[in-house]
This record gives structure tokens, C-alpha cells and sequence, in this order.
């Protein structure tokens, strides 16, 4: 057995979400300037503030956007590893706290009826996995909720089929209009159980904006569901253009003969992940 | 590109129409869901509010807390839309307009045409520059709020578009 210190994933946290607070992630950063090309008048002065945001976030070391996010952390833990210290979960909450304290982010998580914020960002939204192997994979998600909030989960039934999933797809980025910050980044879950469907969303979201599911079926809902959305003209912050998405990313699992779930989770054009691999 | 100084008089307000491109100096206060809920406790109690919001901005953000060597953090807008339960009660009231981002609603835009007012739309995500363009942040009420507190804060130059102007006009494609 191998043995990895919760101390060095609690390291490793702290240091990939420093990373993501101020950083777009490289996708990103060209999807917009991809954009921009296209456009003019207010959405094109819109992008050009974006891009030199992002230019402003790492010379000045700030984040690049005031919602740091509640933190989401994807712990892909290889079987053959022993974990030492302290426990996972803790580690991970650790490492959250020092890099928001430390990096001057916003503690943006709160009790929801109270309101009392936790003052440290902290608890992480931990999903841990059991895989194969020796290693550890962590992802850091720093996950915003203007575009959280526009967010939606669908039962749809099996004959709605692929129209059915496209038809989930556009809704939602059509109803959240302007709100979410577009141009958006969609991460859309097929398949699954109620939980499992939008885990699988959250999970489409870590990959490189642009990048196809391997499955042509699967990449072909990825490019027509980019067409439909970006024909709805709703463009950067909604002030119009051709680019309502920089991309969709969808990802898959075997459901119950009696359903399709369809999880359709919105991220910002702030795309902002970082990854990891302890070994 | 048009430079303003906050506040507008009623003139320059109603010179700016929907999809201009100004930059905004002077002084604007933030408040979002916590402090507002807070701020219409206090009007239904008939007691003052906490700043002078008479023809003040409100500006619709929680900033980062600031680095050495900085006024303020990264502060960008938040999304207005769930501001739209407060907002035309404040315009009513003398409120001189808001900064946020995203579409508000038909009531909100009707009490800004009502009101003379305009509505301003920050670039959503562009936290770190619009946090460089504060000179002086201070809080001014709700410390316990931390983020979500009211912030005094003197921007210069702050990149914003008119989104919902004062002639009943919007920016936005629905």
C-alpha cells in the first residue's frame, strides 16, 4: 500500500485553489477571445473588459472574479493508497480555509436560513471516488452561484429522447437570459439517478471548454445543443451577439428503463479549474 | 468614451440612453439580498437608513477583502434580478440609481422611467478590474454581513453600460 499524508492533500488543495481563484483556465481564455473576434458595439466592449480582467486578476494577483465560490473538490482516490493524518474531509476544509484567508478571496458560504456566513468558505462540496491505482487526482471547482442559480434538473420521460434533452438544454440557458454572466460554459448530465444526473453535470464542467465526450452520439447533442443555444443571440452579459455559449460538455451514464434525467448546470465565462495528481 | 460623475443629475440622466458605453467616477454604496432585506426592515419601522440614499448609487456587490496595499478587493457586480423586489420601492423613495448586472424586471424598469433613474450594467466576472478602480472602501453599516455589509466605496473610471435607461429602453435582447 502507498501512503499519502491528508497534510499533502490539504497542501495541494490550498495551492490549486489559489491557482483557480485568480486564473481562467487556458479554454477559457480563448473561447473569449474567440468570441470577441465576432462581435461589436457593447457586447464587444463587454469582452474586451473580460479579457482585460483577466490580464488585470493575474498582474495583480487578485481574483479574477469577486464570487471565489463555494468550493467544489473532486477526490479521485486510487485503492491502493493509505491515508494518513487527519481525516479527508478535514484536510480538504483546511486547505479551503488558508487559501481564501490567504488569497484575499470572498468567504462566500452561509447557512441557508440563517444566513450566518461560516466566515472561511468552508464546508468544500466533497465527492470522493474510489479508483483504481496508487495515485490521488484532486479537482478544484471554485463554483459560482449567478450561474449556479440558473441551474436546472429535468425527469424527462424516455420517449422525449434527444429532442427532449436539447429542448432541456436551451431552456435553460433562455430562461436564465442575461443573469448567469454569458457568455456561459454549460456542463449538462444524461442519464443516472436524480443525484447521480447532476453530479455528472458538475462533472462535464471540469473539462477543457471545446473538448468532445468520446462517444459520437454524446458530441453530437454537444454541437447541436452549442447551435441552438448561440441562434438565442442572448451574447455576453445579454447584450446580444453570436456567442451565448463558449461551449457545451455533456456527460453520460446508464439510467432506469422508466426515465431520462437531465441535469443542465450553468457556469459563468469565468471557468475556473485546477487539477492535481499526488503520486 | 463618456465620462460621468456620481450623482447624475436628472439632465445627464436622462441624456444616456440604453448601449452606451460610459465610465462612472465617484462615490457608490453596495448592498445585495442581506442588506437589503435589512435596509426594509429598518424603512418599515419609519427609522433612517443607514447611509444617504437620496440620488445615491447603489451598487449591487460584495467585494473580496483587501490585499495589503489595496482599498478594496475584487468586486464586481452580483446578478440585480434578485435585487427586483427591492429596487423600485428605493427609486420611489429617491434612490438615484443602481450598478449590477443582468436584466431587471418590467416593475423595476417602469419605476426607473418613473424616476428619472438609470440603471447601469458592470461587466459581470471582471471582479479584479473593477476592484483595481476603487480608491476608498469603507463600511458603513451591517459589519457583521462581512461581504454582504454596506460598503462606502470612491470608484474611478468603473467601465459600465446604460442597460435600462430613463426613456423605458433596455440593452437587452429577451
Amino acid at each position: 500500500m502507498k501512503r499519502i499524508s491528508t497534510q499533502e492533500i490539504s497542501n495541494c488543495v490550498y495551492r490549486l485553489a489559489r491557482k483557480a481563484g485568480i486564473t481562467l483556465t487556458p479554454s477559457c481564455l480563448n473561447a473569449l477571445q474567440t468570441a470577441k473576434a465576432q462581435e461589436t458595439g457593447a457586447t464587444a466592449f463587454a469582452l474586451d473588459t473580460l479579457l482585460e480582467n483577466a490580464q488585470t486578476a493575474q498582474n495583480e494577483q487578485m481574483p479574477v472574479c469577486q464570487d471565489t465560490g463555494m468550493s467544489v473538490v473532486l477526490v479521485e482516490l486510487g485503492q491502493e493508497v493509505t491515508l494518513t493524518g487527519a481525516p479527508l474531509s478535514e484536510a480538504v476544509n483546511d486547505g479551503v480555509r488558508r487559501a481564501y484567508e490567504d488569497g484575499y478571496f470572498r468567504k462566500s458560504v452561509c447557512d441557508p436560513l440563517t444566513r450566518v456566513n461560516t466566515g472561511d468558505n468552508t464546508p468544500a462540496h466533497l465527492h470522493t471516488e474510489i479508483v483504481a491505482g496508487d495515485k490521488v487526482k484532486i479537482t478544484f471547482l471554485p463554483k459560482g452561484f449567478g450561474s449556479e442559480n440558473m441551474s436546472r434538473l429535468y425527469m424527462l420521460t424516455p420517449a422525449e429522447g434527444k429532442e427532449g434533452i436539447l429542448r432541456a438544454i436551451a431552456d435553460t440557458v433562455k430562461t436564465a437570459g442575461s443573469r448567469p454572466c454569458p457568455p456561459v460554459y454549460v456542463g449538462v448530465g444524461i442519464g443516472g439517478t436524480f443525484d447521480g444526473c447532476a453530479l455528472l453535470a458538475k462533472k462535464a464542467l471540469t473539462r477543457e471548454v471545446g473538448s468532445r465526450n468520446p462517444r459520437a452520439d454524446v458530441a453530437e447533442i454537444e454541437e447541436e445543443a452549442l447551435k441552438r443555444i448561440n441562434a438565442l443571440s442572448i451574447g455576453c452579459q445579454g447584450f446580444g451577439g453570436n456567442t451565448t455559449a463558449i461551449g457545451v460538455s455533456c456527460e453520460i451514464a446508464p439510467t432506469h428503463i422508466a426515465g431520462l434525467p437531465v441535469a443542465v448546470n450553468i457556469q459563468c465565462h469565468c471557468v475556473r479549474c485546477e487539477s492535481e495528481v499526488i503520486s | 468614451m463618456k465620462k460621468l460623475t456620481l450623482p447624475l443629475s436628472e439632465e445627464t440622466a436622462l441624456s444616456l440612453h440604453a448601449g452606451d458605453s460610459v465610465l462612472l467616477s465617484g462615490t457608490v454604496y453596495t448592498a445585495r439580498d442581506c442588506a437589503h432585506k435589512r435596509m426594509f426592515a429598518l424603512l418599515d419601522e419609519n427609522k433612517e437608513l443607514p447611509f444617504p440614499y437620496k440620488n445615491a448609487i447603489i451598487y449591487y456587490a460584495g467585494p473580496c477583502p483587501a490585499p495589503d496595499g489595496k482599498a478594496c478587493g475584487s468586486c464586481g457586480p452580483t446578478t440585480s434580478a434578485r435585487m427586483n423586489v427591492f429596487a423600485p420601492r428605493l427609486l420611489d423613495a429617491g434612490l438615484g440609481g443602481m450598478i449590477g448586472k443582468g436584466e431587471m424586471s418590467e416593475e423595476t424598469r417602469n419605476a426607473l422611467q418613473r424616476n428619472k433613474r438609470v440603471y447601469f450594467a458592470a461587466i459581470g466576472g471582471a471582479g479584479a478590474l473593477y476592484g483595481n478602480a476603487i480608491a476608498k472602501a469603507e463600511c458603513v453599516a451591517f459589519p457583521d454581513l462581512l461581504s454582504e455589509a454596506v460598503y462606502r466605496l470612491e470608484i474611478t473610471d468603473f467601465p459600465v453600460v446604460v442597460a435600462h435607461d430613463a426613456h423605458g429602453n433596455t440593452v437587452y435582447r429577451s
